[in-house]
């Protein structure tokens, strides 16, 4: 997935965000090595210290780790990855409900909708 | 190596009477990528070539790198001006020479790298290349020196936007914990993601020198959304 990046936050943050969607889908795989943060810096036209940023405070969170001299890996941890998971749903969830509210749906409407929705995708 | 790789004391400068930069404080560490940032006539310019020693501050005091600015300053700031001032009959390969012979630091190896990267063959003549490849010539020279401090004043000016990219790449990866490069533009929003911290300049005063993600969070929006606030016409 290429790197995107929204005007209202923080690049590091976005950084964070859109690594932790690449190791939960696998497109980083478990235990993986990752590239340099030049790199990585580079692939995502952000600035290293930037990147360096978002990779430390994925280590502090225990998703990614540093061997001494061979670099950066990613969790061999699959129970992490899967409260990673079901954590950034939860995110996306909310901030579906918070819209779907925003337009005047009260729960159960936005469940009806929801249903119906997902009824005519998989027709 | 000192913590410091500029700092400027009190400048100030006058075009006769028009005072076109005020009591100018400034200092940048190691390491970093800067924006230098502000309208047309803001004194981008004139703060850039005072610290290249092409013009003198009426006050006020310039150390670069703990040195004054003089012949020792020169060999540690790499620095691509506003305009070509390359002879545009000479080969690219001459000019690449050139450069070799001028500076220490110049590492011709990874000029030569770059120019095949791009497709630019070294026995053009200057004149021959496109606007953009000329800019981009200029770019490489520059960026093909290890210096402490590398000084591009507006050096996506003139070029389309995949040559853009191109020229914010080839800074990124010449990153170096050491040295720190100043990118002045107004075109914002193309360097903004590469920048560590934004300096704001109007009327010849520092309004704001922060980092690029402290203002976004602070004022959540872009560098380019907010300095379309601050200098709102």
């Amino acid at each position: 997935m290429a790197w995107t990046f929204k005007d209202d936050r923080p690049i590091y943050s976005q950084l964070v965000e859109q690594i932790k969607i690449k190791i939960i889908s696998s497109e980083w795989e478990l235990g993986g090595r990752l590239s340099s943060v030049r790199e990585l810096a580079e692939q995502a036209g952000v600035n290293p210290n930037t990147m360096q940023r978002a990779l430390a405070e994925l280590e502090r969170d225990g998703l990614v780790h540093s061997k001494r001299t061979s670099g950066r890996f990613v969790t061999e941890d699959e129970d992490m990855i899967k409260g990673v998971r079901e954590a950034v749903a939860a995110e996306n969830i909310a901030a579906f409900m918070e819209s779907m509210k925003r337009l005047g749906f009260t729960e159960s409407e936005i469940m009806d909708e929801f249903k119906k929705a997902v009824s005519q995708q998989t027709v | 190596m000192t913590e410091f790789v500029l700092e400027c004391t009190g400048v100030s400068k006058k075009y006769g009477k028009k005072e076109v930069l005020k009591n100018i404080n400034l200092q940048l560490e190691r390491g970093k990528i800067i924006g230098l940032l502000g309208p047309n006539g803001s004194g981008k310019t004139t703060l850039i070539k005072i610290i290249n020693g092409l013009l003198t501050a009426d006050e006020g005091d310039i150390k670069v790198s703990g040195e004054q600015i003089g012949i020792e300053s020169k060999k540690i700031i790499s620095y691509l001006p506003d305009r070509t001032y390359l002879a545009d009959w000479m080969k690219v390969k001459d000019i690449v020479g050139m450069f070799d012979d001028f500076y220490k630091d110049f590492s011709r190896e990874k000029a030569e790298d770059m120019l095949k990267r791009l497709n630019i063959n070294e026995d053009d003549r200057l004149k021959t290349l496109s606007k953009g490849n000329k800019e981009k010539v200029q770019l490489i020279l520059v960026m093909s020196r290890q210096a402490q401090l590398y000084l591009l004043d507006e050096p996506i000016g003139g070029v389309d936007p995949a040559a853009r990219d191109y020229i914010l790449n080839t800074i990124i990866t010449n990153y170096n914990p050491d040295a720190s490069v100043v990118i002045s533009t107004h075109l914002i929003s193309d360097v903004e993601k590469v920048l560590d911290e934004a300096i704001f300049i109007n009327n010849g005063e520092i309004v704001l020198h922060e980092s690029v993600d402290d203002i976004r969070e602070k004022y959540s929006t872009s560098v380019d959304g907010y300095f379309r606030e601050v200098f709102k016409c």
